[in-house]
């Protein structure tokens, strides 16, 4: 104790005798979050009578100051006061960063400046909250098919997957709470595995301009985040129950966030969804039902410039896939097609029989960041991934209630991303990425492994840089290597092994001959450069003009590289190529807006050039035990696709506006000169809305589709013999069904129950007119219609 | 910061104990269990001969060799007890799915599709619990000198009873041709 006594004794008399208190301080106050300049700051300096003010540039000049450590509190209306310690050293200079409120209490929607851009140069399309709760009940892929280009692959009206520009799978990344989502996404009837409920804001990037996600999405990137929480004192949540007419389902989902001043927050939110068979104009679609089980945990602690964050999500869906698309061969798709109704239909239930699909997966993620004066904002993420697919098929005799898919597919993610504003000018952005996966295909299904076991090592490494030229225009520029390895093992028939001419291409990666199957341990390296280059120019407040080019490189995909054999849910044999190599993509998009809330409008003209598009298409049937099937092989082509995107909204009456969309896409195989299979057909959007704040905010939408006829398709038709009537008879999976037009209405309107609590009634009726139809993007197009008129209550409740 | 330093540390151990923990031992082979590789149909004639086989056999199941077809010819006025079997080739021993077939006596039936002016007539010879056609056993009578195509269709799940494949519905398990000749 006398020890210590003496040191502050000491150390007192060293600081006494180097007294020198005419030193100033200076420098400047900002907004943390966008750099803003904060004008009328006030900075305290602690124990003693000095205050200042910052000047209209944001400056501040504290003068006769000794050379000491003095605490300093800076404090500005729109901010949260924060402390700190500066020591003086003769004349110093300091920069001080406010955090700006978050409001987002009460569902006042904080867009755009809450949720950093991710890209500079490629116009974002985003939902926002309020039109993601109108998709409460259905899925992310409806959420997103409200944005113009974007379309989905449907199988059935449960499985849907986004298409952006004509593009799916493998080539759209999602990015959900700062994960990329690794679901076994190549497959076409493999949807999302997200809750659309545990969303708060939705974006969309068509192209691959966002290149800290990565480098390989030649369509795009979908970013699903949580909202964010304010840091202050508050207990807030909301409920969301739908009740639907067709299927006779419904969803709750709810919601819960506690947050402190200090900083620490929390989010629980739950979703449960269960619908039993859906029903077209004139028939039940027998075994459609979905059974959706969500729920997700959000904590953390944010600080101006650190903080943690942990998250955890768990996702299982069950889903019936239509009855009557399950064939046994070609001359069932002939009676199939042939058929206006489909050939099963059974009465109305809840009950979910093969073919089905239930698929679990887990998410967590923890994340922190520093944010150093020095060098910018340094954040690092570990995330694990656990999806487990189970498919079932209708089988016979033991095999019956087993699956015949059962995938685990295990990915850790490791992310360092450093964010730092070089000049005022200048921002860059770096990053480095290491993952490692792993997928196991349970043997005990009785079926051949359609993707086969494998490890796979990823390392990616990024830098994008922005340059603000001017007040005007903005510079964006990136690049990205991605290194893949990939390590399987993967068994092939003798036959296909043999037919392939494998057997003369890789004797070195067999591991062993069995009777009638080879087992071999391919081992693969991909190196995959990606590039963005753009600008954003400026004209006024008003217009904008983007340009961007991208370069994406994808590596072939485990499906693409190793398929062979039937595929029962598709009816068709599939063969990938162990040749593929990456495809590389080039597109430019231009974009120009007009920002203005009387008339406002964006047109989106862009060509993506893809070399070694990596695509699947029927070339021969082939005759087995079973009957006669297609097969459809992978194969690389140069591929072209070009269109144009159309958004428009006009006031044209006080609380009357009219918004309307238009997609134009067309998409070439240049080598073959021939038509791409499954782009989206021209199609327009045009909405009428009435929405009145002063009249409990009462909002009425009346909308139409129109989607045309796909005029320009490959020609996959096939011949088959019939033994009954000894014709052969062309099996017709190539036509794209006829134009169609839809009506749908929705209305909704807030109750204010008390100070804190709104309740927000709606009501929707989706096809209005119960028109039969048939999509060309549904793969079950073939065997059965759409849905039919659906009834929707909505009832929200925020508290 | 110690908290980040220590979650730092944590993962990282947590990755590299992942990547270890990888074991390199190779996969099991997996047979297709419910593939028919081989149909074999035998039509004893009544009272007694040499019995007539047709078989499809399709050792690598829908691998890309096509089935291997071997028929045989009829005699003209014979009455023949037909009966057929199902076997899964790719197991050892082969797997006889006639049993399940049958053990499923009413979600299959067997459908004999005559074509090309074949005189020949089929009848069945085993049914279900419900008393409906069945048709792993069936009789065939051979009739005037011809040619044609005798087709053997085994559709699951079908609609029964019903009047042939036209309204049978279900899914087609095996379809399988033969050009036949009655001498």
């Amino acid at each position: 104790m006398r020890t210590y006594a003496f040191l502050i004794l000491l150390l007192c008399s060293i600081s006494s005798i180097s007294q020198n208190c005419d030193n100033t301080l200076s420098g400047t106050v900002t907004d943390l979050h966008d750099g803003s300049l904060l004008v009328g700051a006030i900075l305290i300096v602690a124990g003693s009578e000095k205050a200042v003010q910052t000047d209209i540039n944001g400056k501040f000049t504290i003068s006769n100051l000794c050379n000491d450590t003095y605490s300093i509190q800076v404090s500005h209306p729109y901010c949260l006061a924060k402390g700190f310690t500066v020591k003086i050293a003769g004349n110093t200079t300091k920069n001080f960063k406010l955090e700006h409120h978050l409001e987002e209490l009460n569902q006042v929607t904080v867009e755009g400046k809450a949720f950093s851009n991710k890209s500079k140069t490629i116009l974002e399309n985003t939902i926002s909250k309020e039109e993601l709760e109108r998709f409460s009940s259905g899925t992310l892929g409806d959420a997103l098919n409200s944005l113009s280009g974007v379309s989905s692959l449907n199988t059935g009206n449960t499985v849907i997957k986004p298409l952006i520009n004509g593009l799916h799978s493998s080539r759209v990344v999602i990015i959900n709470n700062g994960v990329r989502m690794e679901d076994q996404e190549w497959g076409a009837e493999h949807a999302p595995n997200v809750d659309i409920n545990s969303v708060g804001n939705l974006t969309l990037i068509k192209g691959a301009g966002a290149l800290q996600y990565s480098g390989d999405a030649l369509g795009g990137v979908i970013i699903a985040e949580a909202s964010k929480v304010p840091v202050k004192d508050s207990l807030y949540g909301k409920t969301l129950f739908t009740a639907a007419s067709n299927g006779r389902g419904s969803s709750i989902t709810s919601q819960l966030t506690k947050s402190y001043q200090s900083g620490w927050y929390g989010t629980v939110q739950g979703t449960l969804k269960r619908f039993g068979d859906f029903e077209a104009p004139d028939y039940v679609l027998s075994n459609t039902g979905i059974f959706e089980r969500n729920a997700s945990l959000l904590f953390g602690f944010n600080h101006f410039d650190y903080g943690i964050e942990g998250y955890y999500s768990f996702f299982k869906n069950e889903i019936g896939i239509l009855r009557a698309s399950h064939l046994g061969g070609a001359q069932d798709q002939i009676r199939a097609i042939n058929s206006d109704r489909p050939l099963i239909i059974n009465d109305f239930t809840y009950d979910i029989d093969a073919p089905k699909q239930d698929v679990t997966h887990h998410l967590a993620r923890i994340k922190g960041f520093k944010r150093f004066d020095s060098f910018g904002k340094l954040s690092l993420q570990y995330d694990f991934q656990r999806n487990n697919r189970l498919e079932f098929d209708i089988r016979r005799g033991d095999d019956r209630d087993k699956a015949s898919l059962d995938l685990e597919l295990d990915t850790h993610t490791l992310l360092l991303d450093l964010d730092s504003d070089l000049t005022d000018e200048i921002n860059l952005k770096t990053g480095l990425m290491a993952r490692y996966q792993n997928n196991f295909a349970d043997p005990n299904t009785g079926v051949r492994r359609l993707i086969p076991d494998y490890d796979k090592y990823d390392l990616g490494i990024y830098a994008i840089a922005d340059y603000r030229w001017n007040d005007n225009l903005l510079l964006e520029a990136g690049g990205r290597f991605d290194y893949t390895y990939m390590d399987a093992f993967k068994f092939y028939r003798t036959s296909f092994w043999e037919s392939r001419n494998y057997d003369e291409l890789f004797p070195e990666i067999v591991v062993e001959e069995l009777a009638n199957q080879i087992l071999t341990n391919p081992q693969l390296n991909f190196y995959n450069a990606s590039a963005t280059l753009g600008a954003t120019y400026d004209f006024d407040d008003e217009y904008k003009l983007f340009f961007n080019y991208s370069l994406a490189s994808r590596a072939p995909n485990p499906s693409e590289l190793f398929s062979e054999g039937l595929h029962h849910s598709a009816s068709r044999i599939e063969l990938g190529d162990l040749r593929f190599n990456s495809e590389i993509g080039h597109k430019i998009a231009l974009t120009f807006q007009r920002d203005n809330d009387v008339f406002g409008f964006s047109i989106n003209p862009y060509i993506n050039t893809i070399n070694d598009f990596i695509i699947i298409e029927p070339t021969e049937i082939q005759q087995t035990v079973r009957g006669n099937f297609q097969v459809w092989e992978y194969r690389q082509t140069n591929a072209q696709l070009l269109g144009v995107d159309v958004d428009a909204s006009y006031a044209f009456a006080k609380a009357f506006r009219f918004n309307h969309q238009f997609s134009f896409i067309k998409g070439y195989d240049r080598t073959r000169d021939e038509p791409l299979i499954s782009i989206p057909a021209i199609n327009t959007k045009n909405e009428v809305v009435y929405q009145n704040p002063d009249l409990k905010n009462l909002r009425l939408a009346l909308q139409s589709e129109y989607v045309f006829r796909q005029n320009e398709f490959p020609d996959n038709n096939f011949e088959v013999f019939i033994p009954q009537t000894e014709t052969m008879e062309t099996v017709d999976v190539s036509t794209p069904p006829d134009a169609y037009h839809l009506l749908n209405f929705n209305s909704s309107i807030d109750f204010n129950i008390n100070k804190k609590s709104k309740l927000t009634v709606g009501f929707s009726v989706a096809n209005l007119f119960d028109t039969s139809y048939r999509n060309y993007l549904n793969r079950l197009r073939y065997y059965a219609d759409d849905l039919g008129r659906n009834f929707l209550l909505n009832l929200k409740i925020n508290y | 910061m110690r908290n980040l330093k220590f979650l730092a540390t944590a993962i990282f151990a947590t990755v590299l104990f992942v990547s270890c923990s990888n074991d390199d031992d190779t996969p099991e082979e997996v047979n297709e269990e419910e593939v028919i590789t081989t149909l074999t149909v035998t039509l004893t004639p009544d009272g007694g001969g040499t019995p007539v086989t047709l078989q499809t056999r399709d050792l690598d199941g829908d691998g890309p060799d096509a089935p291997v077809i071997t028929t045989g010819n009829l005699a003209a006025g014979v009455t023949y007890n037909g009966s057929i079997v199902l076997l899964n080739e790719t197991e050892t021993p082969a797997e006889n799915i006639t049993l399940e077939v049958e053990e499923e006596d009413d979600e299959h039936q067997f459908f004999y599709t005559i074509g090309g002016g074949l005189d020949v007539t089929t009848a069945y010879a085993n049914f279900d619990g419900d008393g409906n056609p069945l048709g792993t056993q069936f009789t065939l009578t051979a009739g005037a000198v011809s040619s044609g195509t005798l087709t053997f269709t085994l559709r699951h799940e079908p609609m029964k009873p019903n009047t042939g494949l036209g309204d049978a519905g279900g899914e087609t398990d095996i379809a399988a041709s033969f050009n036949v000749m009655v001498q």
